[in-house]
C-alpha cells in the first residue's frame, strides 16, 4: 500500500530496525526457495507492531532471524541499536521470544520450568522459586504449578510460555502467532494479557495469521505475502485503502427481499447484493450515512428487519485487494458494529 | 485473562529503558558454570520422572558381567575365577562406553523439543545446555561403575589393589564415561534424527569396545589387529582399570588414559558447540 504515510522514525528510537532482510532455504542447484526475501522492518520503541501472513508468508522465518535463531542471509538487522549478527548475546538479552509452538519443558512442572529459566537468567535460587510462584500467580496458573506440562492445555501452555519470556522483564518482546490453535475465550484473555504488556510500556512484535487479531492490537502492520512486504500502515490505512463500508440487513419475511432490493436500490441509486434464501441484503456505503437514509426508506415501505449491521471491510479482503488472492484463515467473525 | 486483569500486584514489569554498552557481550565463566549446573539440575529432573533411563545401567552390569565371566572364564584364564581381575575392568570399560552412548540420543530428541528454541533464544553460554545434561548423566555412570563393581565382588573378585585402588579404578570409568560422551554429544548435534545418531553411535561402540583389551589379551590376536588395540584409547582406560584394582598402582597408562579422555574432550567439545550453535 502506502510506505510514506509515516515519516521514518529517528533509528535511536527503533526497537527493531531491519533492512532488506533475505533467508534463503535449499541447496544450490536444487530449487532455492527464498523464504524471507528483502523485508524492511521497522519498529518503533512502545509499539505493537502486527506482522500479518497466511501459513508460511516467512513471517516465523523473520522473527527467528530477528532473534539470533538463525543466521541471516543477506541484509542487516538491528535490536536497539544492537546488531544481530555481530552481537548475538547482547541482542538475546534484549529479548523476550514466545513461539508459535510453546518452548517449555514438557517432562517439568510449570514452577520447575519458570525456575530453570530464572536460574538461567542468573537469579539465585530463592529469587527463582519467589520469581516462579509470583509469574504463576499472575498468569492463573498456581493451581497447575505442581503439574507436568504434558498435562497442561494448549491455553495454559501459552501463557506460561509468556510468563517465561517476561522473566527477564525484556523490552522487547517477540509473539510468534500467540493464540494460533486457541479457543475464543482463552484468545481474548491472551489479548488481554498483550494489552497489559502494552501498557506497560513493551515492545512488541507480535505475527498472526488472524485478520481480525492484528487489527485489535496492533499499532501498525506489515502484511507479509511469500516472503516479501506488501503492503504497511495502520489497521484503518490498510482499510481505507480497500474502501467504503456494507450494511448488512436482515428481513423478516424473507419473501420481500425483492420489493426491499428495489427500495433500497431507489434511496441509493445502487442495487444491493442479495441473499435471498436468508432474507438478506449487503448494501455498498459510499459513507456510513447511506445507511439511515435506507433504514428510514425501508420502515416507510413497511419492510420491517430483524438486524441491521455496519461493517467496515475485514482485514481479509484487504488482504485479498493487496495480493489478489485470499488469506488461507479467511474468518468471517470479524466485529460488527450494531446500528439497529 | 482474569487472573492478570483483576491482580492486585504490582504491574508485569518491564525495562523500558536500554543502554546497550551496559549489556555483557559474553557470558562470564561463572555464568558458564551457573548455567551449566541449573541445566544439570532439568536433567535430573527428567532422569526422575523416566526411570526408564535407569534400566540400562542397572541391568547391563548384572548381565554382562555374569554373562562373559562365565562364557570366556574357562577359555580365556582357565576358570571364572581367574579370569574375573582381567574382565571386571573390561567390563567397567565397556558400561562406560554404553552408557554415556546414549548422551547422543537423549540429545538429539531432545533438540527437537521447543524448549530448545528458548534456550537457543536465552542469553546463556551456547555450552550449557550440552554441559549439563552430561554432568547429570555422571550419576548413571557411578551407579553402572558400582554395581559391575559389586556383582564381580559377589563372583567371588577380590581387588588387589584394596579400597584405593578400586576407588581409582571406579573414578577413571567415571571420567573416561564423562569425557567419551562428548563423542556422541557431537553425533547427537550433527544427525539428522534419534535413530540415526543410534545407529551410528552402534557402529562407534562396537569396535571400540570388543578391538579393545577388554575381554582377552591383546597378545592373543592377529599382529595387525593387536596394532590397532594398542592405540585404542579404551585399551588405555582398562589397562589402567586393571593397573588401580589389580595393583593399586599409579602406572603411566593411568596416565596416558586421562591424557586420551582430556584429547576426546578438547577435540569433540568445541566441535559440539559450534554445531549446537549452528543447528536451526
Amino acid at each position: 500500500m502506502n510506505d510514506n504515510l509515516h515519516p521514518p522514525a529517528p533509528r535511536g528510537d527503533l526497537a527493531v530496525d531491519a533492512t532488506g532482510l533475505v533467508k534463503t532455504f535449499g541447496r544450490p542447484g536444487s530449487n532455492i526457495v527464498r523464504a524471507v526475501d528483502g523485508v524492511d522492518l521497522q519498529v518503533v520503541r512502545g509499539e505493537v507492531f502486527g506482522v500479518l501472513g497466511p501459513n508460511g508468508a516467512g513471517k516465523t522465518t523473520m522473527l527467528s532471524m530477528l532473534a539470533t535463531l538463525l543466521p541471516i542471509d543477506g541484509g542487516h538487522a538491528s535490536i536497539f541499536g544492537v546488531d544481530v549478527v555481530d552481537q548475538p548475546h547482547r541482542v538475546r538479552q534484549l529479548l523476550g521470544v514466545t513461539g508459535q509452538y510453546a518452548s517449555v519443558d514438557e517432562n517439568l512442572t510449570a514452577t520447575e520450568n519458570l525456575v530453570l529459566f530464572a536460574r538461567l537468567l542468573g537469579h539465585r535460587w530463592p529469587a527463582a522459586r519467589t520469581i516462579a510462584a509470583d509469574l504463576l500467580e499472575r498468569f492463573g496458573l498456581t493451581e497447575a504449578a505442581t503439574r507436568q506440562i504434558k498435562n497442561f492445555s494448549g491455553g495454559m501452555r501459552r501463557r506460561l510460555d509468556l510468563a517465561a519470556s517476561l522473566i527477564s522483564r525484556p523490552p522487547l518482546i517477540f509473539l510468534d502467532e500467540p493464540t494460533t490453535g486457541l479457543d475464543p475465550r482463552t484468545r481474548g484473555q491472551m489479548w488481554d494479557t498483550i494489552r497489559e504488556l502494552v501498557a506497560q510500556g513493551s515492545t512488541i512484535l507480535l505475527t498472526t495469521q488472524y485478520l481480525d487479531e492484528a487489527d485489535q492490537l496492533a499499532d501498525r502492520i506489515a502484511v507479509i505475502d511469500a516472503g516479501r512486504k506488501v503492503a504497511e500502515g495502520t489497521p484503518e490505512e490498510l482499510k481505507a485503502g480497500v474502501g467504503s463500508s456494507t450494511l448488512h440487513l436482515r428481513l423478516t419475511d424473507r419473501t420481500q427481499t425483492a420489493a426491499a432490493a428495489a427500495v433500497v436500490e431507489r434511496a441509493l441509486g445502487e442495487a444491493p447484493v442479495l441473499t435471498p434464501e436468508a432474507g438478506g441484503l449487503n448494501v455498498p456505503l459510499a459513507n456510513a450515512d447511506g445507511a439511515g437514509e435506507v433504514l428510514i426508506a425501508l420502515r416507510q415501505a413497511e419492510l420491517s428487519i430483524t438486524t441491521a449491521t455496519v461493517r467496515q471491510p475485514t482485514l481479509d479482503e484487504v488482504f485479498l485487494a493487496l495480493t489478489g488472492h485470499h488469506s488461507e484463515t479467511s474468518e468471517n467473525d470479524t466485529e460488527t458494529e450494531e446500528v439497529a | 485473562m482474569t487472573a492478570v486483569t483483576e491482580s492486585p500486584q504490582a504491574p508485569l514489569a518491564v525495562r523500558a529503558a536500554v543502554v546497550p554498552e551496559d549489556l555483557a557481550s559474553r557470558p562470564s565463566l561463572r555464568e558458564t558454570v551457573d548455567q551449566t549446573l541449573a541445566m544439570a539440575w532439568r536433567a535430573t529432573k527428567k532422569m526422575r520422572r523416566n526411570p526408564e533411563q535407569f534400566f540400562d545401567v542397572t541391568i547391563q552390569p548384572l548381565l554382562f558381567t555374569a554373562m562373559f565371566a562365565y562364557i570366556f572364564g574357562g577359555a580365556i584364564s582357565g576358570s571364572v575365577k581367574d579370569y574375573l581381575p582381567l574382565i571386571i575392568p573390561g567390563i567397567l570399560a565397556q558400561t562406560a562406553l554404553t552408557t554415556c552412548m546414549a548422551m547422543g540420543t537423549q540429545l538429539r530428541e531432545d533438540m527437537d523439543k521447543g524448549v530448545f528454541d528458548r534456550f537457543r533464544s536465552l542469553p546463556i553460554a551456547r555450552i550449557a545446555p550440552l554441559a549439563g545434561p552430561a554432568l547429570a548423566d555422571v550419576i548413571r555412570y557411578m551407579i553402572a561403575a558400582t554395581l559391575t563393581i559389586l556383582v564381580g565382588i559377589a563372583m567371588g573378585f577380590r581387588p588387589g589393589g584394596g579400597v584405593l585402588g578400586t576407588l581409582g579404578g571406579w573414578l577413571l570409568t567415571i571420567v573416561a564415561a564423562w569425557s567419551l560422551a562428548w563423542i556422541f554429544t557431537w553425533l547427537g548435534t550433527v544427525a539428522r534424527s534419534a535413530q540415526a545418531v543410534q545407529g551410528i553411535s552402534m557402529m562407534i561402540m562396537f569396535p571400540l569396545t570388543f578391538l579393545s583389551n577388554a575381554f582377552v589379551p591383546a597378545e592373543s590376536l592377529p599382529g595387525w589387529l593387536e596394532a590397532f588395540v594398542k592405540v585404542n584409547p579404551v585399551s588405555h582406560v582398562v589397562t589402567a582399570c586393571r593397573d588401580l584394582i589389580n595393583e593399586g598402582q599409579v602406572t603411566a597408562e593411568v596416565g596416558w588414559a586421562l591424557l586420551g579422555c582430556a584429547a576426546v574432550v578438547a577435540i569433540f567439545a568445541p566441535l559440539a558447540v559450534r554445531s549446537y550453535s549452528r543447528k536451526i
